[in-house]
């Protein structure tokens, strides 16, 4: 079994191909570039340099699919012969999950294959196959709040403890120190978020963060979950295929406060 | 004999908020044209809300190509290339069209043409009148775009006027709001109007000082506001249907008198209109009874054509496949593209 697997719902843009013969599954090939600039992640205004020497101004738009390319041609891969595209499906930026999903989409479309509808907070989960910490991936949503699940391994098996939603980072904490177990965090909501978790939120846990060859996305883990979603026979048509944005939007949100008032 | 084969063109509109996917035999013919519009959806909000746009073109996408495909009775084998909206238009609601048109070429190793949505609404007029070439002038005017063009050739543009302010739908849709239309202002204030004086109220036809064609839509528009206010102030009751057969009268003089007046300095032989408001009847047969009097052909698109289709892009698609215009897997949506660029 071969799949396609994308991910593009935040500032990272990744494609994998991971394929599965027998007992054995590989990753065929991977790219993956995190096109974080250098003041997302200081704060500082874009040029002024910083922890990360990347300043990209490029758009999945215009990088998601010359990186597939790139993936087939390295992996000498034949279209014809995939058996889905997988697909980082939300949360995550609205314009990078549409971009992602509508690309899967098309290629769905044109190449009569599924698609599998990859919970983004899963497949970042995955990266942190057999830790015995529970997991948890953290992105950020603005206004105060990350998007985030609590995952934990039981085996080869991702179990969800907390299934993903928008969430004040204060209740998230709340909620971890419930299990009372030591916890790992991972995804672009970390360097906004760290401080406040070992000084205040998290203060006296148990808790780590990810190595930077794991905390972001990787289309590689979104293959292999995928794998298990396609056996579990959970594939969706392309045309059925929409992503999972877990927030309505600004204009409908406002609507409702507006209904509520009235 | 020059035998060209057929040459067929799968085209993707999805710039506002119709989604929308056409097959196109030749640039002229149209083997079908599927439109799923939003506009029950946005009439909520009072105009297009553009997260609520770009979320729904993702869910319908998919179901308005393969309809496309299966009303045309082609397979995507038997489609030359693909051709797609990648701008001027709201960016999140572009980039699906785009990012969608893109795989789908990519995966079904065809060409992939990028269209400009004004060059689309121009080559709308391919479509039913199929002895019209370049050169002509065209009027496109929608609800986010008025300008007048020379189209010098296929693909060959040039604006001579366009708008200082608001787009001539635009203007449209804000007075609707104003005296009680709702959205979409366009088509409501064109019914009510058939019911109202055109001479009633004197609204201000706007000249835009240092330019011959140039327009300007704002001033007619504050001048329908500040006549309502002053009709509360004085406790007058104000007529719905006069006010909006003397607005619309006002824009469409202006439009009229700056396209005749280019169609005589370029002494123009033949004159189309395109675009949303093309559809308006004032205007269709203002424009109509202007280019009789000077003589000239005159060309509009049926209402179908007028308002935004993935037909139209098609059509302008097959043209620029004949340039030899072709994008690469890296082509991004331009939410301010501008005509003729590539």
């Amino acid at each position: 079994m071969r799949i396609l697997a994308l991910d593009s719902s935040g500032l990272v843009a990744s494609v994998a191909v991971v394929a599965q013969e027998g007992k054995e599954t590989v990753t065929v090939a991977e790219y993956t570039v995190n096109y974080t600039q250098c003041h997302t992640l200081t704060n500082a205004p874009a040029g002024a340099g910083g922890l990360c020497s990347i300043k990209c101004k490029k758009t999945h738009s215009q990088t998601l699919l010359p990186m597939l390319d790139e993936v087939v041609k390295a992996a000498d891969l034949n279209l014809d012969e995939i058996d889905g595209i997988a697909v980082a499906a939300g949360p995550g930026s609205f314009t990078g999950l549409r971009i992602g999903s509508a690309t899967a989409k098309g290629l769905g479309l044109a190449l009569g294959k599924p698609l599998i509808h990859i919970p983004t907070l899963e497949g970042l989960a995955y990266n942190l196959w057999g830790t015995d910490k529970i997991i948890c991936p953290i992105l950020d949503a603005r206004r105060g709040q990350v998007y985030s699940g609590i995952y934990e391994f039981d085996g080869d098996d991702l179990k969800v403890l907390a299934e993903q939603t928008a969430v004040d980072i204060e209740e998230l904490g709340e909620k971890l120190k419930s299990f009372g177990r030591p916890v790992i965090f991972l995804g672009d909501g970390v360097p906004v978020h760290r401080d406040a978790l070992i000084e205040r939120i998290m203060a006296r846990c148990d808790i780590a963060f990810a190595p930077a060859n794991m905390n972001r996305q990787r289309a590689a883990s979104v293959g292999c979950l995928a794998i298990q979603y396609y056996q579990a026979g959970k594939i969706e048509t392309a045309a059925e295929h929409k992503p999972d944005y877990l927030r309505v939007s600004q204009a409908e949100r406002e609507r409702a406060e507006r209904e509520q008032r009235q | 004999m020059d035998e060209r084969k057929d040459v067929l063109v799968l085209a993707i509109e999805s710039s506002c908020d119709e989604t929308a996917a056409s097959v196109v035999r030749n640039g002229r013919e149209v083997l079908s044209n599927i439109i799923s519009s939003q506009i029950a959806l946005h009439t909520l909000y009072g105009g297009v809300v553009p997260e609520i746009a770009s979320r729904k073109h993702i869910e319908k996408i998919n179901q308005v190509i393969e309809t496309a495909l299966s009303e045309a009775g082609v397979t995507l084998e038997e489609i030359d290339a693909v051709g797609v909206t990648y701008g001027p238009g709201l960016v999140g609601a572009l980039l699906v069209g785009v990012a969608e048109a893109k795989a789908i070429a990519y995966a079904a190793k065809k060409p992939l043409i990028g269209v400009h949505h004004i060059e689309g609404h121009i080559a709308a007029n391919y479509i039913e009148h199929k002895e019209l070439e370049p050169p002509f002038f065209c009027l496109v005017v929608s609800g986010g775009h008025s300008h007048l063009v020379q189209v010098k050739d296929y693909g060959k543009f040039e604006i001579i006027g366009r708008t200082r302010d608001d787009a001539a739908g635009e203007a449209f849709d804000k007075v609707a709001r104003a005296i009680g239309l709702g959205y979409p202002g366009g088509p409501k204030i064109d019914k009510v109007s058939k019911e109202g004086n055109p001479e009633a109220i004197a609204f201000p036809r706007a000249r835009v000082g240092d330019s011959l064609y140039d327009f300007s839509f704002s001033g007619v528009k504050s001048a329908v506001l500040n006549y309502i206010n002053g009709c509360r102030m004085k406790g007058e009751e104000w007529n719905q249907a006069d006010i909006a057969a003397s607005f619309q009268k006002a824009v469409t003089d202006v439009l009229v008198e700056n396209a005749m007046r280019a169609v005589r300095e370029y002494r123009a032989e033949k004159f189309a209109i395109a675009g949303g408001v093309a559809a308006n009847s004032a205007l269709r047969s203002a424009m109509k009874e202007a280019c009789e009097k000077e003589g000239i052909d005159f060309y509009y698109p049926s209402p179908v054509y007028c308002t935004d289709n993935a037909a139209m892009i098609g059509a302008a698609a097959y043209y620029e496949y004949l340039n030899g215009t072709r994008h690469g897997w890296d082509l991004n949506a331009v939410p301010n593209l501008r005509l003729g660029e590539r």
